[in-house]
């Protein structure tokens, strides 16, 4: 399967071929094939079609009294970038209040172009822009790190929003087992993360379109304007945290976790038994690990409560 | 008693799409409303609040299923991934017929998320009816093919749209979800008569019938399902229905979405030229 859209030369030499002729179903790809190259180049910074573009546009689109075979191409060209620029701008209203419009716009031109989408829904468009994002943080400069936080937290809010539920086990269903042989799964809609800056408020905040975010965190001085001042994270410190993204009631919640506590569950999400899980407080010696086990018999009944663990 | 034998549901009167800004409203006020539309590909999750709102739909209302990404006329092969989500919504639903479009969008595995024009061909009539039978193969439900608006001709093409539409209804003994403001938004764009196009389809397949708004440009028009259905279009539909008989009707509107009563009443304007037809014979 091809990964990268067409290069200019891969469409110079199909174009030699002048599928004008549409009889077979291989004619019928191959026809598809050149437009779609043309449809998914990247439009130029005036917002047009490629000028190179011209020869597939006029080798299978007939013109008529009033557009060119090449303005009639351009019309898909724009549709396609107009479509998916909106769904990726409304997935992540988080990543543009970090980076800012202009540096967005770029950062999604080139992720699209890389990694066109290769899902029947939009709905996992932005599925591989954390991997994008690591292989090439130039994007994202000079806020990588934050960039790649609230990434990772937009897509586990994809994620929480409509992943499966599975029958949940209960506190009750524990009771008398061996913690030894207990090996337990976390809901596929929850995502563990470990982040280095609080990019929890800081996407509720850009959601909400809060203007001490954009004063403190952010160039977006309003979300849809194309030309914004640039404002720098003056005051956002590093401050790492654990936050397990899940739902409840069909509502997406964001909850902090102590380090202890995340430890324990990415134990469990791993395949460690339960027993081996709590076994890592032991080994840390934190302060979890002084704690009576009422504590951590505490914590379960809170997350068997959410509704967090089924059956692996 | 049905129209045709690919409309048994000339009963369902009139419907409107089910769209994100509406549920608070039909969920609460839970108004009259003979059947909803639903994005197939909106509900073909796994959870969430998606799939919720489609049960607490589903207890109250009819819902008819229309997709967006199949893409008959790609050549590529059908993506089975996507076949069995579907299959699964089909069974959630109980829709009685399946619609999606007339079209291609995806090459190698890419998507355009387009509803891309079709080279009006003989082949690729036959590589487009061969999908559509594969589908309702598969997902065992009536499948009713929609003609979409378009911006560009091929120069391969060998038959006009409607010709194109016949061939491969005809091919793969499917139905028609007859969309009169793509019709009519494709004949100003490539200069056609609208009534040529209504005349001409195999009316006995009609199954479905779609109106909405659309925007008009210096040079050409654009198909945005943002405005009320402009007086061209429903004088295309007057002559639509009259031609098939009492049809299933949706109103389409996706963007700049009023509130539900404004779209709600604009749909049912429908039903004035359905009533009209009641006591008629429709001309041949």
């Amino acid at each position: 399967m091809r990964r990268s859209k067409p290069t200019s030369s891969s469409t110079r030499s199909s174009i030699r071929s002048r599928p004008r002729k549409v009889a077979s179903a291989k004619q019928l790809g191959d026809l598809q094939a050149l437009m779609a190259g043309a449809i998914m180049r990247p439009l130029t910074p005036r917002g047009g079609m490629e000028k190179t573009s011209a020869p597939v546009a006029n080798a299978i689109i007939k013109r008529n009294d009033r557009l060119t075979s090449f303005e009639r191409l351009e019309i898909y060209n724009r549709q396609y970038w107009y479509r998916i620029l909106g769904c990726i701008y409304d997935d992540y209203p988080g990543l543009r209040a970090v980076i800012g419009e202009r540096k967005f716009d770029r950062l999604v031109h080139a992720y699209l172009a890389r990694y066109p989408s290769e899902s029947f829904t939009l709905r996992n468009l932005g599925r591989r822009l954390g991997k994008f994002l690591r292989a090439e943080p130039k994007w994202a400069a000079p806020h990588q790190e934050l960039a790649m936080d609230m990434v990772r937290l937009e897509w586990a809010h994809i994620v929480a929003f409509d992943e499966a539920t599975k029958p949940a086990i209960h506190v009750d269903d524990l009771l008398g087992r061996d913690p030894a042989k207990i090996r337990l799964a976390l809901q596929p809609y929850i995502t563990l993360l470990e982040v280095r800056y609080p990019v929890d408020d800081l996407l509720i905040a850009a959601k909400h379109g809060d203007d001490r975010l954009r004063g403190e965190a952010s160039n977006a001085v309003e979300l849809h304007h194309k030309r914004v001042s640039r404002v720098r994270f003056r005051h956002l410190k590093p401050q790492p945290l654990y936050i397990a993204v899940h739902r409840m009631n069909c509502t997406v919640y964001y909850k902090s976790l102590t380090r202890e506590q995340f430890e324990v569950l990415r134990a469990l999400q791993r395949g460690a038994t339960l027993e081996k899980a709590c076994a890592v407080l032991v080994k840390r010696g934190g302060s979890a690990a002084k704690d009576s086990a009422a504590q951590v018999q505490q914590w379960f009944q809170e997350w068997t409560s959410f509704g967090w663990f089924c059956q692996r | 008693m049905p129209a045709n034998r690919f409309n048994s549901f000339t009963d369902y009167g009139i419907g409107i799409g089910l769209r994100v800004p509406h549920y608070q409203h039909i969920l609460t006020r839970k108004p009259v409303v003979d059947w909803f539309e639903i994005i197939s590909e909106n509900f073909m999750v796994d959870g969430g609040r998606p799939l919720q709102v489609l049960d607490q739909i589903l207890e109250q209302y009819r819902v008819v299923q229309h997709g967006v990404s199949m893409y008959f006329g790609s050549a590529e092969k059908l993506n089975r991934e996507h076949l069995k989500k579907l299959k699964a919504l089909v069974k959630r639903t109980k829709t009685p017929w399946l619609s999606d479009h007339l079209c291609w969008g995806s090459v190698d595995g890419r998507y355009t998320h387009d509803l891309l024009p079709m080279p009006y061909t003989f082949a690729a009539a036959k590589v487009t009816a061969q999908k559509v039978r594969a589908v309702r193969d598969f997902v065992e439900v009536p499948i009713a093919v929609e003609n979409v608006s378009s911006y560009a001709e091929f120069h391969a093409s060998e038959m006009t749209e409607w010709e194109f539409l016949s061939e491969v209804v005809e091919l793969a003994d499917c139905g028609i979800l007859l969309d009169v403001n793509n019709i009519y938004v494709s004949s100003k764009n490539h200069s056609f008569n609208p009534y040529d196009y209504v005349n001409n389809v195999p009316h006995h397949r009609v199954a479905q019938v779609h109106i909405a708004g659309h925007s008009k440009f210096k040079k050409y028009i654009l198909d945005t399902h943002d405005h009320p259905v402009l007086d061209p279009v429903w004088q295309l539909y007057a002559r639509a229905i009259n031609l098939v008989g009492k049809t299933a009707t949706l109103l389409e509107w996706d963007d700049s979405i009023p509130s539900f009563d404004e779209v709600h009443h604009e749909a049912l304007k429908a039903n004035q030229f359905i009533d009209q037809i009641q006591h008629q014979v429709a001309p041949a």
